[in-house]
């Protein structure tokens, strides 16, 4: 890959870590609040409905600087973080943090969608063959949403990959520490001479992006076809 | 092991208020939709959770609302047999046979899985998935699942419903077996008279979330007054022997010293049966008929008339066979003098008993 500088190839490896982690790290809790979302009846149902979609109506600028706030190390879960030895702005996990918040409503709605689609009858029928709940859930509800954990994992992953607003806000655009694909193109349009390598990583973007989405419809397929029972 | 069963529950714009016991053998609850058959039966499995009552079953109590001790259902052991099957569609049908294993308590008496497969002729679907099943194979399917989760107690909501005749001629036979060779009691709901006379040891009927009468099923489908599908679907149980196979396509049998002769049967010579034999499809004669086509005549006394509003009247009649109910006009009645007491004869035409009317003992 000796097309891209090194400040770009910095960029885009960068850029892949963050959104990795991004995923990874809120996956299961993505799930959970899936799953609570579309089964559970609790007081504050709406309120949590309505917290899990904010990243997605606000100003993106308007999350990355209630991130500092909260997450700054001045912040009151930062400061507290801090003194456990987590710094999280300026940092490449605060990078991550801001993705999966962002990233984090597309998620949820891809795989509550997918659980909604499940037949509790099926639960039942499991719980009366002696699984209890979280056995239920391990083998019956989550082969039957897979397909659509992976549809989210997916579409947060590249949600993750495009974010800037929040990430530039939250951990400004420290190369090497928190300058993941987008902030490098910006950075690289706001200097003379830098429309090649910012192409060059805009080629980078529509690549992984349209990778992400092909192995995502393979796979999706693969285990539809297992899981509708044909 | 008996199930015993007390229930209140307040749904909208019904209640319902039953109590009955369930000795081994297949115990129906049988009555129309919406008479309470399937809460009762998720309210067994813990499906459902009922304002107030108590379930005991084999001794153990799995709910009772005064001391507010509820068993969740996936403690219970009952295995359910839904009425559209609910297999695991990302399951093989080897893998859903044994789901239940997995869960069943260390040393608890699991039947044999070659046993059930052979039992319910599953053997060759063992490596497919429930999407590339037919309706009739599925249940067969749900049933071994059941089966095979060592339960207590298996409750079967109307498993043949969602078949045609065909499939539920199918997998009755499968069923009877199962009544016959496997010690686990079961719980059937159903609302086919046929199913019913097929199948039950006992019947609870039930009418509008209430218990009308329960006990030995021969006795409670003898009742002209228990007819909770309505007069039209009437039919009392007889008992008999098979005699002979004849080749003009008629199985003779004997019942009490009668003998009865039915379009032929499965049955080997020996073998015991019950048949079911439709109010609607018995003559009433006060004299012994000749140069009749029919070859069934049992005389009898009139035990019970029951007669409503309409112009039917539904009639038990002791005969040597058993009891046998029928269905005629009040006119007839009144023109015939029948009152209880009277001596008449029961003509049963052999072509009016179909096969799905005849079972295994």
């Amino acid at each position: 890959m000796d097309w891209l500088g090194p400040e770009e190839w910095q960029a885009v490896a960068l850029s892949l870590r963050v959104s990795l982690w991004a995923t990874l790290a809120s996956l299961p809790l993505g799930i959970f609040t899936a799953y609570a979302l579309a089964r559970w009846r609790f007081p504050g149902h709406g309120l949590v409905n309505g917290l899990v979609h904010l990243p997605l109506i606000l100003p993106p600028v308007v999350t990355g600087y209630l991130l500092l706030l909260t997450f700054g190390t001045r912040g009151p879960v930062g400061s507290v973080l801090q003194d456990i030895g987590i710094v999280l702005a300026f940092r490449w996990t605060g990078a991550a943090l801001a993705a999966a918040v962002m990233a984090f409503p597309l998620m949820v709605r891809a795989i509550r969608l997918s659980i909604e689609a499940v037949d509790p009858k099926l639960e039942q029928a499991a719980a009366t063959l002696g699984a209890s709940r979280l056995w239920v859930f391990a083998t019956v509800t989550l082969p039957m949403i897979l397909p659509g954990i992976i549809a989210g994992a997916i579409l947060a992953f590249a949600k993750a990959m495009g974010e800037f607003g929040a990430t530039i806000t939250f951990v400004s655009n420290i190369p090497g520490q928190t300058r993941t694909v987008p902030s490098a193109i910006y950075a690289f349009l706001q200097v003379p001479g830098g429309e090649d390598a910012a192409m060059r990583l805009v080629l980078v973007s529509v690549a992984v992006a349209m990778t992400a989405l092909l192995v995502s419809e393979v796979i999706a397929r693969k285990i539809a076809a297992r899981v509708s029972g044909t | 092991m008996t199930l015993s069963v007390s229930l209140r529950h307040a749904l909208p714009g019904f209640l319902l208020d039953a109590e009955f016991d369930a000795p081994p053998g297949i115990t129906v609850l049988f009555g129309r939709s919406g008479s309470g058959k399937t809460t009762i039966a998720n309210a067994v499995a813990g499906l459902l959770r009922p304002d107030r009552g108590r379930i005991v079953a084999a001794d153990q109590v799995l709910m009772d609302s005064d001391r507010g001790l509820w068993v969740a259902p996936n403690r219970r052991r009952i295995g359910y047999v839904f009425q559209e099957g609910r297999l695991f569609p990302h399951l093989t049908v080897r893998q859903n046979l044994a789901y239940g294993r997995w869960f069943a308590p260390k040393g608890a008496r699991i039947e044999d899985l070659a046993h059930v497969v052979d039992l319910l002729g599953i053997g060759n679907l063992l490596t497919r998935r429930p999407g590339a099943l037919s309706g009739g194979e599925k249940q067969r399917v749900a049933i071994g699942r059941a089966l095979l989760s060592a339960p207590r107690l298996i409750v079967a909501d109307e498993p043949l419903a969602a078949l045609d005749e065909a499939r539920k001629a199918e997998i009755l036979p499968f069923l009877e077996r199962l009544r016959d060779e496997v010690e686990i009691p079961i719980l059937y709901v159903s609302h086919s008279a046929a199913e019913v006379a097929r199948l039950a040891t006992t019947v609870v009927a039930l009418e509008n979330g209430r218990v009308i009468r329960q006990g030995a099923a021969a006795e409670v489908l003898s009742d002209p007054a228990v007819t909770p599908l309505g007069a039209r679907s009437a039919g009392a149980l007889l008992m008999a022997r098979v005699v002979a196979h004849h080749d003009d396509g008629l199985t003779q049998l004997d019942a009490g010293g009668c003998p009865l002769f039915l379009p032929r049967i499965p049955q080997p010579p020996g073998h015991a049966v019950r048949i079911r034999i439709a109010a609607h499809d018995v003559i009433l004669s006060r004299v012994r008929p000749e140069g009749l086509s029919a070859l069934n005549i049992l005389p009898g006394t009139v035990r019970d008339i029951r007669a409503g509003d309409g112009p039917g009247a539904i009639l038990s009649l002791d005969t040597a066979a058993g009891v046998v109910l029928a269905r005629v006009t009040r006119r007839s009645v009144a023109s015939l003098s029948l009152v209880p007491g009277t001596s008449c004869h029961a003509v049963i035409k052999t072509v009016a008993i179909a096969p799905e009317d005849v079972g295994a003992l």
